[in-house]
């Protein structure tokens, strides 16, 4: 059945279509303008995120360093004169594999392997570049980090098959003009020196890491270190959901004394950016919202100033205050639902246009995705915004006094 | 006339205004009204008439004394079970007209009715035709209420106070606005409610033939009441 309520709130609004409109348009840009910024922040972080997966794992597991510490805490009898020092003698973790198996066996992870890191340098002639190799298992590696998608030349199962092969960066290749199959001179700090084979090379989109990384066979590295086929430095591990990655790491630590560190500990400063960005873009958006609401709240007030008339006899012919309130309510909430639907449009156009824009020195385009929480997210936000921005003057509505309309 | 049954009455209802100075706008009223009859209240302008018929409404709950409706002590209730008690049991028509100006005439009569809820929609559109036919304003029925003449519109405000069948009809001046042939047709159907259907008018008027051919007058004068039986005029 038809209520009368709503008969009454929608002929206020087809009678006033350029008030209505104008309100319903504050609230489309406050919405499209909420949902563009949201998504290109949402976009940028996930961007970010993957940018830090390209070469960091969920969960790293690693011997930290110790330092000496006094041995006699009897402070009564001695003063005793200490001088703290690194004492780790080896990197090494001790059993590797059973720490692996162990780590592997745990339903949350999905992958885990064993790396070598080792400090080198890369020289050709009298140029020498300093940096650092990974000896991991390629195939597994490239499996974690997906860095099949970011070889240039060659594929990570070369590695497997030549034992003398490296994994060059885009950058190192550029240095030394080096191509598929030259040959580059790699010595550590522990004087060890190898010709090694370029097998692939590839390029991560960040020269940091396209200037100095490498890859080499778990073997090959724990040469350039003298050490034996059971010395590894870390365990990377993947997680079903990195967002979990602390609980994660919780977990497994009570498994093992060695130090486990999560990606939001390691990248910390970065996300920390990411939060303040967030916050930033979140803050303008809602205010841009608020701007909107407002104009509801000003439409809608101006219309019951004008309506107290009507207001007053809908009073005097028996309408209660909650029904003078869901009349106006109504109102705002028809506004909100034409601005939100017509904000949800243009922002998503907004949103096409810009995820089809190519970044510069990409071949990337923007970071920036259709993503239906979002969606749901401005809409409600959006609705519940008018919603308030109309209680107000219904409110205001509802406390009309018919007496004192009629006597004037 | 001893087993008329009370529809309104009032205790020593009183009322001051504050504005510009306090003074007592009604003074101790104390009147009653029966089903079926058809009362006017008369006096000078400023005597307090609409003043006393917004307490009569329910609307203004602003009084000392006591309002009794249909058995029901009025004074003090909610402003919700007040509206509920308008909308139900009095039907009203103003001294400036008051319809909503973006409806038609139609829907205007309907609505009293639609916020009842009693009957299905299609039932109260023929209850309001029937009331538009009574009142000669069937041919106004889907004009839009703010195109219509004063006199069309009060009388379109009379259709809409009767279409609950309410217990009590109050008017303020219900035929200010009209002719003496609107006004003759005003006052048979006023008329013929009371005495018909016995629903309680209770008209405020300065028409001295109006109020001579009603069945009981209240003449008011600086809010005391001053004359309880008919009146003769002339
Ligand atoms: N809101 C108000 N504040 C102060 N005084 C008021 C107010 N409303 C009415 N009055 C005064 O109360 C008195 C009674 O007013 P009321 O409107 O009841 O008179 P009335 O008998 O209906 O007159 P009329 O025949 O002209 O309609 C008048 O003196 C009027 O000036
Ligand atoms: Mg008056």
């Amino acid at each position: 059945m038809k209520n009368i309520n709503y008969d009454i709130a929608l002929t206020h609004i087809l009678t006033r279509k350029k008030q209505t409109l104008v309100a319903a348009l504050g609230v489309t840009i406050g919405v499209a303008i909420y949902l563009f910024m949201n998504s290109l922040g949402s976009g940028f972080n996930k961007y970010g995120t993957a940018e830090i997966f390209k070469n960091n794992a969920h969960i790293k597991i690693y011997k930290k360093d110790e330092t000496s510490s006094v041995l006699s805490s009897d402070k009564s009898t001695l003063n005793v004169i200490v001088n703290p020092q690194v004492t780790t003698l080896s990197k090494t973790i001790i059993n590797p594999q059973s720490l692996l198996n162990t780590v592997r066996k745990e339903p949350y992870i999905t992958n885990a392997i064993e790396v070598v890191d080792v400090s080198v340098f890369y020289n050709k002639g009298k140029t020498q570049l300093k940096g650092t190799s990974d000896g991991v298992n390629m195939v597994e590696y490239a499996q974690m980090y997906n860095t099949s998608a970011y070889m240039l030349a060659g594929d990570v199962k070369n590695l497997k098959q030549n034992l003398n092969g490296i994994i060059i960066g885009k950058g190192i290749a550029e240095k030394f003009s080096l191509n598929m199959d030259d040959n580059i001179t790699v010595t550590s700090s522990y004087g060890v020196s190898k010709v090694l084979k370029v097998v692939g090379i590839f390029s991560m989109g960040n020269s940091l890491t396209d200037d100095s990384k490498s890859f080499m066979n778990i073997s090959t590295a724990q040469q350039f270190l003298k050490e034996g086929s059971s010395y590894v430095t870390t365990i990377y591990a993947n997680t079903v959901n990195s967002d979990n990655s602390t609980q994660y790491a919780q977990k497994l630590q009570a498994l093992t004394p060695y130090t486990v560190e999560d990606w939001k500990t390691s990248n910390a400063d970065i996300l920390s950016s990411d939060v303040t960005r967030k916050t930033l873009m979140t803050s303008i958006s809602l205010s841009i919202l608020l701007v909107a609401a407002f104009g509801i709240y000003n439409i809608l007030s101006a219309t019951i100033t004008q309506k107290i008339n009507d207001i007053a006899i809908l009073k005097a012919l028996g309408f209660k205050g909650k029904d003078v309130i869901r009349i106006f309510i109504t109102e705002a909430v028809i506004m909100g639902i034409i601005g939100n639907f017509l904000g949800l449009c243009f922002g998503g156009a907004l949103i096409y246009v810009l995820s089809h824009i190519q970044l510069s020195g990409t071949n990337s385009t923007f970071p920036i995705y259709f993503e239906a929480k979002l969606f749901a997210q401005s809409f409600l936000l959006g609705l519940i915004i008018t919603i308030c921005a109309g209680y107000f003057p219904a409110k205001k509505a509802a406390n009309v006094d018919p007496v004192s309309i009629f006597r004037k | 006339m001893d087993n008329k049954e009370l529809v309104l009455s009032t205790n020593n209802l009183g009322k001051y205004f504050y504005e510009p100075s306090k003074f007592k706008v009604l003074n101790d009223i104390s009147i009653q009204a029966y089903k079926g009859e058809f009362l006017t209240l008369v006096g000078k302008s400023g005597s307090g008439k609409s003043t006393l018929l917004y307490c009569l409404s329910t609307m203004d709950t602003d009084y000392d004394g006591e309002l009794h409706i249909l058995g029901n002590k009025i004074t003090g209730k909610k402003p919700d079970e007040l509206a509920a008690i308008r909308n139900r049991h009095i039907g009203f028509v103003f001294q400036f007209h008051y319809l909503l100006p973006e409806f038609t005439c139609l829907k205007n009569i309907m609505i009293p009715a639609l916020k009842l809820g009693t009957y299905s929609y299609k039932e109260i559109e023929e209850k309001a035709y029937q009331k538009l036919e009574a009142l000669g304003l069937k041919d106004l029925a889907l004009k839009q209420a703010s195109k219509l003449s004063g006199g069309q519109q009060q009388r379109v405000s009379i259709a809409r106070a009767l279409i609950n069948d309410p217990a009590i009809i109050m008017c303020d001046e219900p035929t200010g606005n009209l002719d003496s042939k609107n006004t003759q047709i005003v006052y048979d159907i006023f008329k013929q409610l009371s005495h018909e259907t016995h629903q309680t008018i209770i008209a405020v008027t300065h028409d001295n033939d109006f109020a001579k051919a009603s069945d009981r007058t209240i003449e008011l004068e600086d809010g005391h009441i001053t004359n309880h039986r008919k009146l003769l005029f002339d």
